[in-house]
Formats: structure tokens, sequence, C-alpha cells
């Protein structure tokens, strides 16, 4: 399973940069999304895979008696999928508003000061 | 001693605060200044004397061997009292030059500036705070030269010279550099002891070599010659103070400073005589083409300083005597010429001697300046000029073998002078006044007074030369060979062949002087090899060098974005390809590696098809949708293994991000294709071997054993301190409880924008109105 994940991780990190590289800023804003789900999985999976143990303790337990994942990572991640979003949605909303401005999605249009315009 | 050098840039630094209060005073105040400078040396004519040199040592940055001492002997006097000394006639003179000047006192500000930033040049003991005044000189003067900011030649070539001898400054900071780690310390008094030893060193090459362009580069040198006729933009007192009497003997100084340690070598003799050589001749010949006055007089100047390279290239004690007395007679006679050039230019308005022309009749007192200041520079006896020239000659005739092509080029060189000298000093005032000078009239004898006073001094120390020989003369050639001969000036040889030399030169320069009228259009003819004056071939060098530079930064800073995202992760995949290339290390274990299940190959296989959707779909909507898959795709995979509360946050944030889009998505143009095949072609093969890459560092990053301790603190002491059986949540919001708390700010940071964005109607058209 984890060579799977590693080659999805791989994959995800290809296809956000070829986003990346792209001149319409949607495309743009996709490539960032897929990069950043890259970068988490790869750090989640450096938390090593275990099925079916979540980090928490069963009801009136108050040490583990069982194996359990990472937690580490896992608030790490949480933490990237959360920021990350803000990051997004700001971008999202920031070439909706460019598109009103100067009526382009073209990333090469933007490439003078705003007297030119 | 201290406060004697440091003065002046505590004068110049009070200027900006308290000029407004005195600005009528000021003329009055700065003058002080040098005046009582000079007296104050000319207090230390009696100890030299007696004394070989006095030290004076204040403490700065011991930990690096750098202090502010001060050594005093007769060369370093010599220097002192003409920078004091022309310094209180050039101040004197400018309260009237410049009268009601806007910027009076910043003038005043930069040439007391200046003043300090010398005296420490020739009086540190220590190289290395001797190297910060010599670059504060320079400074000083690019402000002076660029006095005038609203011209753009003056800028440049304020610019000009403040290049050449920064670059000049940097070359021999490194020289200084290297002498210190060979002689042991920087003190050149202590450096002394230990001159055999850098002589002998492998270094001495480069140590000379790095001096000689500091020293070239100030002083003038030829190919470096070409700042000083620029810097002559500046106004007349600057041009007459920094650019012929003091800060450009700075190189002549360091020069004459280091002979005793460095000197008589084949390399520092022979560099020396055949820049000096060269320079003197190619400016003597230069100055005679120029038609304006300050052109001429910077010509002749550079010459000047070429014979003094000259003179201490060859290094023998008679060459070096007529070296110190050259500095003296030289300082005195051009500081005169310029001094009155610039009252020519004051009162009439042109300085092109073309067209000057019997201003005697007018300002006699000028005139008489004038003459006495160009006979001198002509070498005529009963002046300065005389008794360095025969000296001079007497050296280059003592040389056996190269006697002969020496004393020519000598000779060659003074006759330029003369001429120089008499079209500044002589042509200005005789014949008949031209009607258009009409209105010209004796100016204020705080004009007049200081080039006659210099004039009077020429003819002085000439008839007279008891008067220096012992007193100045003296300390200044033992502090310039180290040795102990007692000189004898006499004004009379008796009949020889350095008289017959001098009465050559005097004929040769007055039969030159009376046939060779100064014309434009003979300037104009010497314009044509322009282009391969060094001039023009340094300029070209920094212009090809901005061009390379400017092509550089088009190509890695063009401004597109994703070419610099291009550049930079190509670099990365390279430097990194490289370092797998060494042996990729992944042995792995397949115990460790946990199965696989139909349902995990099923969530595989859709997330890989969406990302090729994505990807490669040209329409909005589905690349949105397969976003969104492979968002809840990732989903499960934090539901498989054990990620609850992530896979709950990722659900919605994806949830969340999908309608966002698609709301914007309305709003959007059409999806255009913009890129040609070859860029895809191009980004897809940086995208894979980028993929690959991260494939590959992730599995060699799987090898290592993950450790753990971190995670087993937390999860045991989860219930034990926080109380709270979730790990993850208590890792949030109670171990890093302050990290999640900035992070919320963040948060709403982003959605203030977000917000903002989407309300406030910023209408272009609107806003224009």
């Amino acid at each position: 399973m984890e060579i799977l994940l590693i080659i999805i991780i791989g994959l995800l990190h290809a296809g956000g940069l070829y986003m990346l590289l792209r001149r319409s800023m949607f495309k743009m804003i996709i490539g960032l999304i897929f990069l950043g789900n890259g970068a988490n999985l790869l750090i989640f999976l450096l938390g090593r895979l275990v099925k079916g143990k979540p980090p928490v303790m069963e009801d009136g337990m108050k040490v583990f008696t069982d194996i359990y994942a990472d937690p580490v990572p896992q608030a790490l991640v949480l933490t990237a999928i959360v920021i990350g979003f803000g990051l997004q949605s700001f971008a999202i909303i920031l070439i909706k508003r460019v598109y009103k401005v100067l009526q382009t999605d073209d990333l090469d249009e933007l490439n003078s000061t705003d007297e030119e315009i | 001693m201290l406060i004697a050098v440091i003065l002046g840039f505590i004068f110049a630094l009070l200027v900006p605060f308290f000029s407004r209060f005195f600005k009528k005073a000021i003329p009055f105040i700065f003058p002080i200044l040098p005046i009582s400078l000079f007296i104050y040396f000319v207090g230390f004519l009696g100890e030299i004397k007696s004394a070989a040199h006095q030290l004076y040592r204040y403490e700065w940055v011991p930990s690096i061997g750098v202090d502010l001492s001060f050594r005093l002997d007769g060369l370093s006097l010599l220097f002192a009292l003409m920078i004091t000394g022309i310094g209180a006639l050039v101040f004197v003179y400018t309260a009237n030059y410049l009268k009601d000047h806007e910027y009076l006192d910043r003038f005043y500000g930069y040439l007391s500036m200046f003043m300090a930033s010398m005296l420490g040049v020739v009086l540190s003991d220590n190289l290395m705070t001797m190297f910060i005044f010599w670059e504060l000189t320079s400074i000083s003067s690019y402000f002076l030269i660029g006095f005038n900011n609203n011209d753009p030649a003056s800028r440049k070539s304020a610019l000009t010279a403040l290049s050449i001898t920064g670059f000049g400054g940097l070359a021999m900071l490194s020289g200084i550099v290297i002498l210190q780690s060979v002689g042991g310390s920087y003190s050149f008094t202590e450096l002394l002891n230990s001159s055999e030893v850098i002589k002998s060193s492998s270094s001495y090459g480069w140590i000379i070599a790095l001096l000689f362009i500091g020293a070239f580069t100030k002083s003038a040198q030829f190919p470096f010659h070409f700042w000083l006729p620029g810097a002559m933009k500046a106004p007349t007192p600057v041009s007459t103070y920094l650019h012929s009497a003091t800060m450009v003997k700075a190189g002549i100084y360091l020069l004459a400073r280091f002979t005793p340690l460095l000197g008589d070598t084949f390399w520092w003799n022979g560099t020396l005589v055949t820049v000096g050589a060269i320079t003197m001749v190619y400016a003597a010949i230069h100055s005679v083409f120029r038609v304006d006055l300050k052109s001429i007089l910077a010509y002749s100047t550079i010459s000047a300083l070429g014979i003094l390279v000259f003179l201490i290239g060859i290094g023998t004690e008679k060459a070096l005597l007529g070296a110190g007395i050259f500095i003296l007679a030289h300082a005195l006679y051009k500081a005169a010429l310029f001094l009155i050039t610039g009252i020519i230019d004051h009162e009439t308005g042109s300085r092109d001697v073309s067209k000057l022309a019997g201003l005697q009749q007018v300002m006699m007192p000028v005139a008489i300046a004038g003459f006495i200041a160009a006979l001198s520079s002509a070498g005529v006896p009963f002046l300065l000029g005389f008794i360095s020239k025969e000296v001079m000659y007497e050296a280059t005739l003592d040389l056996g073998q190269w006697a002969i092509i020496l004393t020519v080029l000598l000779v060659l060189t003074k006759v330029g002078i003369l001429v120089a000298g008499f079209w500044a000093g002589i042509k200005p005032f005789i014949g008949n006044l031209p009607s258009e000078f009409n209105k010209a009239h004796l100016p204020s004898p705080l004009l007049w007074f200081p080039p006659l006073l210099l004039g009077v001094l020429s003819l002085g120390f000439g008839i007279f030369p008891s008067l220096m020989t012992e007193s100045l003369i003296q300390p200044v050639f033992s502090s310039m060979s180290g040795a102990d001969t007692v000189i004898q000036l006499k004004l009379w040889h008796g009949f020889n062949l350095v008289l017959l030399l001098s009465v050559l030169t005097l004929v040769t320069g007055g039969l030159l002087y009376w046939f060779l009228i100064p014309s434009e259009a003979r300037f104009q003819k010497t314009l044509r090899y322009e282009s391969i004056s060094p001039q023009n071939i340094i300029e070209g060098g920094s212009n090809l060098f901005g061009h390379f530079a400017r092509i550089w930064t088009k190509f890695f800073q063009n401004g597109y974005l994703r070419n610099y995202v291009i550049t930079i992760l190509a670099f990365l995949t390279l430097l990194m390809s490289f370092r797998l290339f060494g042996g990729v290390n992944i042995h792995l274990d397949w115990d460790q590696i946990s199965p696989v299940s139909s349902y995990e190959i099923i969530v595989v296989v859709l997330m890989i098809i969406s990302i090729l959707f994505a990807i490669t779909t040209n329409s909005r909507t589905v690349a949105i949708v397969a976003l969104g898959v492979v968002g809840f795709a990732n989903c499960l995979f934090f539901v498989f293994y054990s990620a609850p509360d992530l896979a709950m946050t990722q659900f919605s944030i994806d949830t969340l991000t999908v309608l966002l889009f698609m709301l914007v998505l309305l709003k959007l143009p059409k999806n255009r294709s913009f890129s040609s095949k070859g860029m895809k072609i191009r980004d897809a093969v940086l995208s894979l071997l980028f993929g690959v890459l991260i494939a590959i560092l992730t599995l060699e990053v799987f090898e290592e054993p993950s450790s753990s301790e971190i995670s087993k603190y937390y999860a045991d002491n989860a219930y034990i301190l926080a109380k709270g059986r979730n790990v993850v949540n208590v890792i949030l919001v109670d171990y890093r409880g302050f990290d999640t708390m900035v992070e919320t700010v963040v948060l709403v940071i982003a959605a203030v924008g977000v917000y903002s964005l989407m309300k406030l109607d910023l209408n272009p058209s609107k806003k224009d109105s």
C-alpha cells in the first residue's frame, strides 16, 4: 500500500507543478491545491500507516494499551489543511477580483504596473 | 594631535544643525579653522628638525591592531602645512568666490571634511586608519566635484572620479592587509624595521602592485588619469585645493612614504619610472592641445604628478630631493594658477585661452601673481620652480646609461608644462583687451590676495632657498630616503650641463609658446583619437560589464513567475538527481509494508484518474469536480489509516473549496489555451522529473526508522497532563495551543481578506473620476 501511496504523492507533485506553470490563474490554483494535498499525504505517510487504531483512548482509560497511529504527523497535517484552506480561499477570491478589474485570467497580462492599465 | 585631525569633521558635522543661525557669519568662521591649524603645524617645524619623527597614539580598535596613531615627520609635516596653508587661502578665496551661494555652508562643510580626511591620510601611522581617511578624501571629493548637482555632466564626473579612486582604494586595502600579514603590524613605524623581510617575501609583488593601483588612481597616473580633467567640473576652489595641490598628491605621498619601506627594488623603480614617464609626457602633450584654461591646467597637473612618480621611481637621493622640492614648488604655482583662472572665469565668464587677452589693464595684482606663477612653473631663475628643476636635471643626468633618454623625456615634459603655465598665467593678461571683456574689473582682495601670496612665497623660497632648506626640505628628504646626507640648495650652480638644459627648456618652451597659438580647431582634431583613449576603453569596459549584468538579470529576473519556479525547481531537480546518481539506497522491507485490499485499489485508481482529468481537461467544471474527487479520495485514505480528525477536516474543507470555486467559476472568462505545445512538453517533462524525484526521496526517507519519542511522550501524557483522550486534539489545543491560536488569527485575516474582496466595490472607472 505504501508503494501505491508514494506513487500518488509523486503524481500529485508532478501534476501540481505542471498546473502551477500554466498561464491561467485558475489552473495555477488547482496546481497549488494538488501540491498541498501531495505534501499532506507525504507527511502523513512518514508517520507510518496503521490501520484502524486512531490515537484516541477508549473511555475510562488513562494510557494506551494497544498500538496506535502516530499523532504528531496528524496534528501537523491538520494544521496544514486548515492553513492551506485559508490560502486557497483567498487565492480563489483574488482571481475573481482580478478578473473583475482587469478582465483577464492570463498571468502574463498582469506583468505591468498600475499606470499602464 | 587627534583634535587637530578631527576638528574638520566636527565643523562639518555641525553645519547641518547650526548653519541656518549663522548664515551670514559662515565665511568668517570657517577660514579660522585652517588658519589656526596651519599655525599649529608651523609650530612643529622646530621639533621636527631636532627629532626624526614623533608618534602620537590613541587606542581605537586594539583587538585588530587598529589605532588612531599619528606619525609626524618631515614628509607628513610638509603635506600638513600644504593642506592647511593652501586650505586657508582657498577657504578665504571661497568666501568671495561663492559669495551668496545658496549652499555655501554645505560647501564649507565638505571642504572641512576633506581637509580633515587629508590630514588624516598624511599623518596616520596606522595603515588601516590611513585607508579610512583615504576613502574619506575620495568621498568628500565626490561631493565637491558634484557640487553643482543640477548639472548632469558634473554628476557623471563625480561618479567617474569616485569609481576610479574607490577602486584604487580597495586595491590599496588588499595591499595593506597583505603587508600586515607579512610584516606583522599595521603600524608604519613598526613595519619599517622589517623592511628586508617584506622585500624578500613572496608576496612582495602583490603588495606593491596593489599599492601602486591605489596610488596611481588617486594621483591620476596613466591609464587612470582621465578622471582628473573631468573633476574640473567642480568649482575652481575645489580644483585648486583637491585636484592640484593636495588630494591628487596623496598617491605621491603614499609612494614617498613607502619608499624607505618597499623601495629600491627592480620592480618598484622600473614600474614607477615607466608609468611616471608615460604619464608626464602624455599629459604634457595633451595639455598644449587644450583651449579651456582649467583643462590645460588639469593636464599639466597630471604631467607634474607624472614627474613626481618618475622621480620617486628613480629613487636616488638627488631624485627624491627633487621630488620633495617639486611637491612644494608645484603646489605653490599650480594653486596660484588655478586661483587666477577662477578669478578670470569669475570676472569675464570665459575660460577660453584663445580669446582671453589684455586683462592686466584691469586687474594688475592678479596679473603679477599670474606672471610669477607662470615663471615658476617654467623654472625661471629666482623662483622656486627653478631650484626644483635644477635638482631634477641633476638627478636624471646622474643615471649612467639611462641618463640621456630620461633627461630628454623630462625636458620634453618641462617644455609642455612651461607652455601650459604661460598660457594660464601670462597669455590672458598681455595684449589688447577684447571689447567683450570691457566690463571686467579688479575683484575683491579676498580673491586676488591668495594667489599673490602664493607667488610671493615662490619668489621668496626661490631667492632665499636657505629659508626652507634646513627647516623643511631636510626633514622631508630624510623621511623619504632614510639617509642622513646633509643637503645644500643653491641658486647658482655655475655654468654646467644642467644650466644649459634649463636654458634649452626655456628657449624651446618660449618659442613654442610664441608660435603655437591655442586654437579650438586643433583641439577638435585631437578628438578623433578619442576612441582609443584610456578613458574610452575603461568606460567601454564598464559599460560592457553593465550590459552583461542587464542580460543576466533579464534572463533570470524576467518578471514571469513561472520562469522563476522553473529555474528554481530545475536547479533543485538537477542537484538532487546528481546526489541520487551517486547511488540510491533503497531496501524495502516487505514485511513492514501493509497489504493492499480491493477497496484501497479502487480509491487509488480513482485518484490517479481524477488527477489526470484535472490536468488534461479543458472544462473548468470537470477540473473542479476532479479536484473534489482527489480531495475526497485523500479523505478516504485518512479514514482507512486511523486519522478520523484529518478525515473530517479534509472533508469539510474540500467541500468548501469546491463550493467556492464553483461560485467564482461563473464569473470567469472562457478557458483559453495559452501555452504552446513545446512549452507544455517542457513543463510536463520537468514536472514528471520532479514528481519522480519526490517519490524517490519519499522512499528514501521512508527507509529511515521513524523515531516516536515525541509521539510517545504526547500519547503517554495526553490524559495524565491534559485530561484528553484524543491525542491529536490534545496536541493542537493544549501542547501546541499557542500555535493553534496564531493559526486561527491567520485564518481570520484570510477571512477578512476574502470578505472584503467580495464586498468591496472597487470600480476602476469610479476611482479614476
